[in-house]
């Protein structure tokens, strides 16, 4: 809805104080960066090529080395620059969808599910990585997720959605001190759950 | 096979024309089918409605589909003014990139539709423009998918453009309708080959092109796409080298008679010093519009067919009123110039073998009413829906137990095996006499006469010199000697001539 993919049935979304169904789609997008599950890298142009296609539709031409420092941003290397999208691995090219969204310096970064299709470790690392780049670059990011414990790890600030309602609106630790509601403590019992039954098992395992 | 590879070198006019009308065709349709295709790519309504409506002109047989555009352009004249050309190059463009239409949109359609929708996602998502989407990332990702479209409907409309003959166009058809027409085998064989091979290289620098295209590789499409554009240039090159104003156009139907007639008045007319071309196998209908509105000069029409088809006419007055009245009708409607009639009846009858008629006792269409319920009768592919046959059931109450179409040629095998016992013959087949046929007598009239007679254009019939060269061939050919000259047409192996041999000794046994 932020930049207008979906249209709200209802309500507004304040960009910058302006309504963004009030502003050209294109324009709008081209100052939000957005990273989704599906990646959507496009196969028929190369990494540096995808990477640079933001500047390119606003009409510049996104320096070789600005590609680079980008690849570097996310742990690639320069020579990934001139491989097509099929040669990567599913890690390297959300890697790379992260560089094209942070490629025309937006004002903010949407991660829609961006890791949800990835396998743990990558995903772990890749979470990590983009919370540094967030610091980093002093970002504003809206990151969407299912998974609790991403979001309690990664956020400074969770809110929590059931059924198209706002229920709680909290920092990572007033959740964890049992604020939010009832819907949002379920979310955060599942995580806390599985850590202590982890845990569990590691000391019977020990005492075995 | 010389004579096939001799044939083959004669094409050069054809091959051009064939070339550049389906390359006109499958142009047409990729202008009016990829835009519709990412029309259909935003609206699911827009799609249903254009494929439903490529595939229904898909069912549509190409040869009627050709022949429909024929009164589509006539009536469109009342918008577009006398000029609209009804025959040749602009109704068989329309028909045929109508056909184009469905592989290319189809194909469009589906590849867009297939395309991921991460990367649609993504390429909204990146902000680009609907335009942007459409050049960036839709068009690219589609392009082997909508060549491969492409392909296939050039290698379609190459081998569909061999029947734009049927409505008076060039095309490589005009051999193979010719041959086989009068059984000349060479000729068929040769328009085959010459269509089958263009369709083949055709097909192989498109597939260059889709590989290009699926590889992304420039220089490779770019090949493919300079050598198809290369052919084409050599083709219109060519066709508007041999174009000539003050050559005389000579039609003819599909059967043996009118190639030789078409041939006899060529030779006249070159005789006189006229340049000559010939627009071979066009559809019986179309022939009179066809010199009516001048897109051809001379053919050679029957008394009873211009009676019924232009005329409207269902009675029978009789032989010489029916062509006095048709002599003046052209004059006062259409402007064409009857210069007369070549002296022979190309009618409507019915024939039976001789054995046959024999053993039934039957000489007369009076007598043949009896035996009509145990009989099977063949016919031309018009004959039971012309007046004709309609009179003859009407004034004899002739009732068959089974009625058969064949081809002309078949209609005769056809007797000859006893797949028919009588069928509707003309007059001045020579297969009636080799095959010792028995024409059953008309006591009642019920059949009209089909005097031959020679017409001319409005363009050419003031032309004292062309009547001039054609006045001998006036009331000279007797329906003996024409049965004669289609005989050895028709006929198979020893003596078969080809219509040009024929027609020169035609003329020699008229004293020309």
């Amino acid at each position: 809805m932020v930049n207008t993919l979906v249209t709200p049935s209802g309500g507004r979304v304040l960009f910058g104080g302006e309504d963004v169904t009030a502003l050209k789609p294109s324009t709008l997008r081209r100052r939000v960066g957005y990273v989704f599950q599906g990646i959507g890298l496009f196969p028929h142009f190369t990494v540096g090529e995808n990477i640079a296609i933001g500047p390119r539709l606003a009409g510049e031409k996104l320096p070789h080395a600005r590609v680079t420092e980008l690849l570097s941003l996310v742990e690639l290397e320069p020579e990934m620059a001139s491989r097509m999208p099929d040669e990567l691995s599913g890690g390297q090219r959300q890697r790379v969808g992260v560089a094209r969204a942070l490629a025309g310096d937006p004002e903010l970064l949407i991660m829609d599910e961006p890791f949800g299709a990835l396998d743990p470790i990558t995903r772990d690392a890749l979470g990590e990585k983009v919370r540094e780049l967030h610091e980093k670059l002093g970002l504003t990011t809206i990151m969407v997720t299912h998974d609790m414990a991403e979001a309690l790890l990664l956020a400074d600030r969770v809110l929590v959605m059931s059924f198209g309602e706002l229920v709680a609106d909290n920092s990572p630790h007033e959740l964890l001190a049992g604020a939010g509601g009832d819907i949002a403590q379920g979310l955060v019992a599942v995580p806390r759950q599985q850590a202590e039954r982890l845990a569990a098992m590691e000391k019977s395992g020990a005492g075995s | 096979m010389n004579e096939i590879w001799t044939i083959l070198l004669g094409l050069g006019d054809k091959f051009a024309s064939h070339i550049v009308l389906s390359a006109s065709a499958i142009g047409l349709g990729m202008l009016v089918a990829l835009p519709l295709a990412v029309w259909a790519s935003r609206s699911q309504n827009v799609a249903r409605i254009a494929l439903g409506f490529a595939s229904l002109v898909q069912t549509i047989p190409a040869l009627a589909l050709l022949a429909l555009f024929f009164p589509i352009l006539l009536s469109l004249r009342a918008v577009f003014g006398e000029d609209l050309p009804t025959l040749g190059f602009l109704p068989a463009l329309l028909a045929l990139a109508l056909y184009a239409l469905l592989p290319i949109l189809r194909n469009a359609v589906t590849a867009q539709a297939n395309l991921d929708p991460g990367v649609l996602e993504a390429a909204d998502g990146v902000g680009m423009t609907s335009w942007q989407k459409l050049t960036l990332v839709e068009a690219p990702l589609s392009a082997p998918f909508v060549m491969a479209g492409i392909r296939t409907a050039s290698v379609w409309t190459i081998g569909a453009a061999t029947l734009a003959t049927t409505i008076g166009q060039p095309s490589l058809g005009d051999p193979i309708f010719a041959g086989l027409q009068t059984q000349n085998w060479a000729l068929v064989l040769a328009g085959c080959i010459a269509s089958a091979g263009l369709a083949l290289v055709v097909d192989a620098l498109l597939g260059i092109v889709e590989n290009g295209f699926a590889k992304r590789n420039r220089w490779q499409y770019g090949a493919g796409i300079a050598a198809v554009a290369m052919g084409l240039s050599g083709a219109l090159i060519y066709q508007s080298g041999g174009d000539d104003e003050d050559t005389i156009i000579i039609a003819s139907k599909q059967f043996s008679e009118q190639y030789i007639l078409a041939q006899l008045i060529g030779s006249q007319l070159e005789k006189a010093g006229y340049s000559v071309e010939y627009r071979d196998g066009l559809g019986s209908a179309v022939v009179h519009s066809a010199v009516a509105s001048s897109s051809i000069d001379i053919s050679v029409d029957y008394t009873g067919t211009i009676w019924t088809n232009e005329l409207s006419r269902t009675d029978n007055p009789g032989r010489e009123v029916m062509y006095e009245t048709i002599v003046e009708w052209e004059r006062s409607n259409t402007g064409v110039r009857v210069l007369g009639r070549l002296g022979f009846e190309n009618a409507y009858a019915f024939a039976m073998r001789e054995d046959r008629a024999a053993e039934l006792g039957v000489s007369s269409l009076e007598e043949l009413v009896r035996f009509g319920p145990q009989l099977t009768v063949g016919g031309d592919p018009e004959f039971f829906e012309r007046p004709e046959w309609i009179a003859v059931r009407d004034a004899y109450g002739m009732r068959f137990r089974e009625t058969r179409n064949f081809s002309p040629t078949f209609m005769y095998n056809a007797l000859r095996s006893g797949e028919a016992d009588v069928i509707s013959a003309y007059t001045s087949d020579g297969r009636i006499a080799a095959d010792r046929l028995v024409v059953l007598e008309d006591p009642r009239g019920a059949l009209p006469s089909y005097d031959a007679m020679l017409m001319m254009s409005p363009r050419i019939a003031e032309d004292a010199g062309i009547a001039r060269a054609l006045e001998p061939l006036i009331g000279a050919i007797s329906v003996e000697a024409m049965r004669e000259a289609n005989f050895a047409v028709d006929r198979e192996g020893e003596g078969k001539l080809s219509p040009k041999d024929a027609a020169a000794e035609l003329a020699e046994s008229i004293g020309l």
